[in-house]
């Protein structure tokens, strides 16, 4: 169970008010997409379940609990970029989470304790279809796949509440779509809560359970300033999306996805990459 | 075809490389015969021949007084005192910029000082040096690390904190601590920036070393250039200067090398 309840939430930048008094609270297992115009503070709103940031006021609950005011371990995290650390193979990035939970002082494995956390992290890396490319570094890879590396990485940490801060804006149209299916069947069977920021419509509908919309609600110059952007729209998708749940309305929309053969993003049966160079 | 398109070939480019050093020994060549031929004693510069002798003299022929080879016993000397500088800089270095870039505490207690530190003329405390170390190895050791490591710390420091964010949020959100992100993520970073690093070092380092041992010293390459510069010995001196030259050129290309070997990704990333 992962709730997230979120009360009377300001945030405030000096005299610039962010965000002001937003209230929501994501069920468990939900898929909440976070819409609005640039700069009206979902990415903000998003760094602050994250912990990276706190509320200048309210509260921010997970479940029933005040939030940590840190990052920490039971929330993942995937950026549009950056999200890989360039100096680990595949197979090392998502390792690591591996190594930093069960070895303190080296944050390495060795023996027995790696070759389980190797098993686990090759099953993560084939779940996302990166299978083949463990011993390649990220820039060797294409967008696309870097960003399933990143869900990987995220993944294998079994977060409860996972987060998405534009995570496939930069993809192209075609690889974004796989990259949806791949998104969608994860949320369909683990148990994470996810919520994702996003600029694109279509893909806040495609994906989604609910849609919460951000937006100033008075944006003229002089008022800029004083007014920060709270929730105007929460639109719950109908008929309902729910996790693990195929839907009896229309099951080729929603439900757990299959596999719907090879895709341009997918490794090369022959286990070498046409997109990586 | 504009210019800034047309590229040269590689048996080209080799020759290019080479031209420029081609001409400086064919400006010296004729520049030396001109005068020797005015002046068959001429000590400013010495014939190809005299460089050979002089060579010969200096690296093949033990010293009558000491029985070393001076070349190899210069170069042992100096190397000695160019490596241990360098690698007591390049740990401080490792040690106070990480710290610096990864704390906001550490950051706000050492950086204006390392900033300041980094400003004052390390030659002006050669004196000083002298005075508390004596004459011997240490403060000539003690130049060098006053010398680069402000700046390998300042530069470190940098590299660290130029690191995206999101890889230290993504590595807290894999449940590192500071110690293991440290470890696991910023370290391995920082690395090859600290190869790099120390690369545009090794000038200002030679540069510490030459003028030390210059002031005060009774061996090293440094030292021996200054000593037969009193009887104008230019068929050394040159000779001593090129084989400088070498060393810095060869241990430039080898830390590079040791980067690229060691950490195939930095260099993957660079062509990105």
């Amino acid at each position: 169970m992962s709730e997230l309840v979120i009360q009377n939430v300001w945030k405030e930048y000096g005299d610039q008010i962010v965000l002001e008094n937003v209230s929501l609270t994501v069920a468990s297992r939900a898929f909440v997409a976070l819409v609005g115009p640039s700069g009206c503070g979902k990415s903000t709103f998003l760094r602050m379940l994250l912990g990276q940031e706190k509320p200048t006021r309210g509260t921010i609950l997970i479940d029933g609990q005040p939030m940590p005011t840190e990052p920490g371990p039971d929330r993942g995290i995937v950026f549009q970029r950056y999200s890989v650390f360039p100096h680990l193979t595949v197979l090392g990035n998502v390792l690591l989470g591996k190594e930093f939970s069960k070895s303190r002082h080296k944050a390495k494995l060795f023996g027995a304790a790696r070759r389980n956390a190797v098993e686990e992290a090759r099953d993560l890396i084939t779940e996302v279809g990166l299978s083949g490319t463990e011993q390649k570094y990220p820039v060797q890879l294409s967008g696309g796949m870097q960003q399933r590396l990143a869900l990987a990485q995220a993944l294998i940490m079994k977060p409860k509440v996972l987060l998405l801060d534009e995570p496939f804006g930069a993809l192209d149209p075609g690889i974004r779509a796989e990259i949806h299916t791949l998104m969608k069947r994860l949320w369909h069977e683990t148990q994470m809560t996810i919520v994702m920021v996003t600029h694109d419509m279509r893909e806040a509908f495609t994906l989604a359970s609910r849609i919460v919309a951000f937006e100033r609600r008075r944006d003229r110059p002089e008022e800029k300033q004083r007014y920060g952007a709270t929730i105007t729209n929460d639109i719950a998708i109908w008929p309902p999306r729910q996790a693990g749940v195929p839907s009896i309305f229309s099951p080729d929309r929603d439900g757990p996805v299959a596999f719907l053969g090879h895709r341009r993003d997918d490794l090369a049966l022959s286990g070498e990459s046409s997109e990586a160079h | 075809m504009r210019w800034i398109n047309t590229r040269p070939g590689r048996g080209t480019q080799l020759a290019l490389m080479l031209l420029p050093f081609l001409l400086l020994a064919v400006a010296y060549g004729f520049g030396s015969a001109a005068r020797l031929a005015e002046n068959a004693n001429d000590k400013l510069l010495p014939s190809l021949a005299g460089f050979a002798d002089a060579i010969d003299r200096m690296a093949f022929v033990a010293d009558q007084r000491t029985g070393d080879y001076l070349l190899w016993s210069d170069t042992r000397a100096s190397l000695v005192r160019l490596f241990a500088g360098l690698g007591i800089s390049t740990v401080i270095a490792l040690l106070i910029g990480m710290a610096i870039g990864m704390l906001p505490y550490l950051r706000a207690l050492l950086s204006p000082f390392v900033a300041v530190i980094s400003m004052v003329p390390p030659l002006a405390l050669l004196p000083i040096l002298f005075i508390v170390m004596g004459l011997g190895e240490t403060s000539k050791i003690a130049l060098i690390v006053i010398g680069i490591a402000p700046t390998m710390i300042r530069d470190l420091a940098l590299r660290v904190l130029e690191l995206p964010r999101e890889q230290i949020i993504k590595a807290e959100t894999l449940g590192g601590s500071s110690w293991q992100i440290a470890l696991r993520v910023l370290l391995p970073q920082i690395l090859p920036r600290l190869i790099t690093c120390l690369r545009l070092q090794i000038g200002p380092a030679w540069l510490f070393l030459i003028a030390a041992e210059a002031i005060s010293s009774d061996s090293g390459l440094g030292y021996r250039i200054f000593l037969v510069r009193r009887y104008l010995s230019m068929d050394v001196i040159f000779p001593y200067v090129v084989w400088i030259t070498l060393l810095a050129v060869v241990t430039n290309y080898a830390l590079d090398r040791i980067r690229i070997v060691v950490f195939p990704w930095s260099e993957l990333e660079t062509q990105g």
